[in-house]
């Protein structure tokens, strides 16, 4: 038993962390973030080359065929860089659906080309009724044709396919299909894009494994909630170095306990969601039992860690903080689209409830 | 990363949980209504039963009694502790913390002399750090130790003594040099405490019990052999020892949290209130979720900080997250259980209609000291500011 990263995970980890550094420092978010998709076609090619857009599918794909627990750790490292673009909705996403409850030929078929870098992809899951349960959603799929309304689809706009969520399963369908239209939602998070997306008889197909939707959705919880806690991290050495420069009354601020002890909290909160996603990622890998409640865990952690991190942060800078100019604004956006993506805080602790108070009441009354 | 339990983990486990599945006392909860002897003298026999088939000291050295297993182990005996339900064990400051110390700092004889004894409970170990005018500012404590020949002659007092009623033993931090810088003239001495001119007093506390003492030194005499580590060099065994309090001390309390957790869901299907059981009322459900979740996230971070101590071989400062998530999580559960149980929340043990005899009002009020004893919240946040993040020292 070691719940530590293990010699591969740790290059792995740092090898990306240089990467996107290099690849896209803040200066390339911000340029990203202004135009109309914020996806860079060159900076796609080059993860592709580093394997980041099959990491976690097969090698028959064309995969890497590595774990969730490394998902979450690139996931993590694309978090502290902010990166924008679709790696999220392509990888952790849809690929994820895809590679949990996809047939072999769909694998072949949509998973091969994401792998090569040569696709990308996302999926629809909220309506109108906001819900992230699937038996919500009221898109209607008859005759293998979809007809309603998704919204909050993130990168619609630079996907080649579309995975869209129904009450009876998950269905694939062409960005460029019949009767699909696209349309721009205005998010606060500038980095990662959001969508409606409109069909009206739009032929799709349907995943052939229908119970594999809901380990594709955990798998994109668990990285979600990685890649909160690299934003939480960025945003706590911001600060820290902030506080450490900073001067007033002659001395750096990070010398009064009102400030530190803020810091404290950035760290105890960043540290906990980080040890909560990385055991989501590793029961997901492992299949244990509760696997679902440890994703569940992770999310609830980190919704609300990555949103009062942000908040520390931005009043330890003080007017600073406040400004265009300075980055934490940009990560406290994304913390509030993450915050509710896949599920809030509340939605995941009702989760957690139905699995273990709702059980107790179960085994209480077979015990009577 | 690999949690998996390895074939050794694994046989350990199954080995263990064998064994509590037969020995774990039934219905052991309901000693709170007995006297605070009578209960610790349930628990030292329940120590010396898990010593004498092998379960005391997971990660201590065979030769001083311990099992010689991993860390790991360690981890795995306390997650089926609290598995199994099983009662804490009794010489909990010799086990957590001043055993840890002596195996780090003390000579072979102190390790020969002391180390079994606090396994099987023969001796029960107290902590003897704070003074009245040194809680948080604990180097500039007081308590005087002078050499004379081939013993020092200890003078001072120490304040809010775990038990001390009860301890054999004391770790205790003296100055040894008067002259030189607060933290540079501290010596740890092991203190017999029945030597003659150890005075023992209780100290009442909030929640009614004396679970701690006041403990005055006059002119007590300790052999020179008796000194931890270098003299005038007590300050690092004493952060040493507190390193062990913060990191990994809070690991044998899952067992404590994962009972008090179940307990209060099996109340929420009974205990009603607007005419439903309080496991149907969302914001009941939405309280009980988190802490549910933030007693798992507190498990996985101490799995992920002994992972980190089996790799660089002590604790370190980041260990004070650990006091403060402990801490906190316990006052917000008790808490939470207050809200859930209503009117009956406040009921005590002499009352007919409390729910179960009145441990959760007990628990309530106890809950107030956890973010003060151990180093308090304010003090580990300092800690993590200066010495994990790097931040200028505040004093």
């Amino acid at each position: 038993m070691q719940f530590g990263l293990s010699e591969s995970q740790e290059i792995l980890k740092d090898t990306a962390r240089k990467f996107f550094a290099g690849e896209c420092p803040i200066a390339e978010v911000r340029r990203q973030m202004e135009t109309d998709t914020a996806h860079d076609a060159a900076l796609w090619s080059k993860m592709a080359e580093q394997g980041y857009t099959g990491i976690i599918f097969p090698e028959d794909f064309g995969g890497v065929g590595l774990s969730a627990v490394e998902l979450a750790l690139l996931m993590e490292e694309a978090g502290r860089a902010l990166l924008p673009g679709p790696l999220f909705s392509t990888v952790a996403l849809a690929g994820a659906v895809l590679s949990a409850a996809g047939s072999v030929e769909q694998k072949k078929k949509y998973l091969r080309p994401i792998c090569h870098g040569q696709a990308r992809s996302t999926l629809a899951l909220l309506e109108a009724s906001a819900s992230w349960d699937p038996a919500d959603a009221r898109i209607d799929t008859t005759g293998n044709k979809l007809t309603g309304e998704k919204l909050f689809v993130p990168d619609a706009a630079v996907a080649d396919s579309i995975i869209v969520v129904s009450r009876d399963g998950a269905w694939i369908a062409d960005s460029k299909a019949f009767g699909i239209k696209i349309s721009k939602m205005s998010g606060m998070d500038l980095t990662r894009k959001i969508y409606s997306v409109q069909f009206k008889s739009t032929p799709a197909e349907k995943l052939a494994n229908t119970a594999g939707l809901s380990r594709g959705l955990d798998i994109a919880a668990a990285a979600l909630s990685a890649e909160l806690v690299g934003g939480m991290q960025r945003c706590l050495d911001l600060t820290v170095e902030y506080a450490k420069t900073r001067k007033q009354f002659g001395k750096p601020i990070g010398t009064y306990q009102a400030v530190q002890h803020q810091c404290a909290d950035m760290y105890l909160e960043t540290e906990s969601a980080r040890s909560a996603a990385y055991y989501a990622a590793w029961a997901l890998q492992e299949n244990i039992p509760d696997a679902s409640v440890a994703v569940s865990i992770a999310k609830m952690y980190a919704s609300d860690a990555g949103r009062t991190v942000g908040n520390r942060g931005i009043q330890i800078h003080g007017g600073m903080g406040f400004t265009w100019e300075n980055d934490l604004h940009l990560y406290y956006r994304r913390a509030k689209a993450s915050e509710t993506a896949l599920g809030d805080a509340t939605f995941h602790r009702e989760r957690i409830a139905r699995a273990v108070i709702d059980a107790g009441a179960k085994s209480a009354k077979s015990a009577q | 990363m690999d949690l998996n339990l390895t074939a050794e983990e694994s046989q350990f486990q199954g080995e263990l949980r064998s064994w509590l599945a037969v020995n774990v006392p039934k219905h052991w909860d309901r000693m709170r209504e007995e006297a605070l002897e009578e209960r610790f003298d349930f628990l030292r026999k329940w120590q010396r039963k898990l010593f004498d088939a092998g379960w005391a000291g997971i990660s201590w050295p065979k030769e001083y009694g311990g099992r010689g297993a991993s860390l790991m182990q360690q981890v795995i005996f306390w997650q089926e502790m609290a598995r199994a339900g099983a009662p804490p064990m009794a010489n909990v400051l010799g086990l957590g913390l001043i055993g840890p110390t002596l195996i780090a700092f003390g000579t072979e004889t102190q390790k020969k002399r002391f180390l079994e004894k606090i396994l099987n409970a023969e001796e029960i170990w107290c902590q003897g750090f704070s003074e009245p005018n040194a809680g948080s500012d604990l180097a500039s404590l007081q308590t005087e130790a002078r050499l004379d020949g081939d013993h020092y002659v200890v003078n001072g007092q120490k304040v809010w003594t775990s038990y001390g009623w009860i301890a054999d033993w004391c770790e205790v931090v003296v100055r040894t040099d008067p002259a030189a810088p607060k933290h540079k003239g501290l010596t740890v001495l092991l203190v017999d405490m029945k030597s003659p001119g150890v005075d023992v007093r209780p100290l009442r506390q909030m929640t009614g019990e004396t679970e701690f003492n006041e403990v005055f030194f006059r002119d007590v005499g300790v052999p020179v052999a008796n000194v931890v580590g270098k003299v005038n060099s007590g300050w690092d065994v004493a952060i040493g020892t507190l390193m062990h309090e913060r990191g990994s001390f809070g690991a044998g309390l899952q067992i404590i949290y994962k009972r008090n957790m179940d307990r209060l869901i099996e109340l929420s299907h009974t205990v009603h209130r607007n005419g439903r059981p309080t496991a149907d009322d969302p914001i009941i459900r939405q309280k009980l979720a988190q802490c549910y979740a933030e007693i798992e996230i507190m498990r996985l971070n101490q799995m992920r900080a002994f992972s980190r101590i089996s790799a660089t071989g002590v604790p370190g400062p980041e260990g004070s997250i650990q006091k403060i998530f402990w801490s906190e999580l316990n006052q917000r559960f008790q808490q939470v259980a207050q809200e859930l149980l209503g009117p009956f929340g406040q009921l005590t043990a002499e009352d007919d209609h409390a729910i179960d005899r009145g441990i959760w009002s007990y628990g309530y009020l106890r809950t107030r000291g956890n973010t003060i004893e151990a180093g308090t919240s304010e003090i580990q946040r300092n800690i993590i500011g200066h010495f994990v993040l790097g931040l200028p020292r505040s004093y």
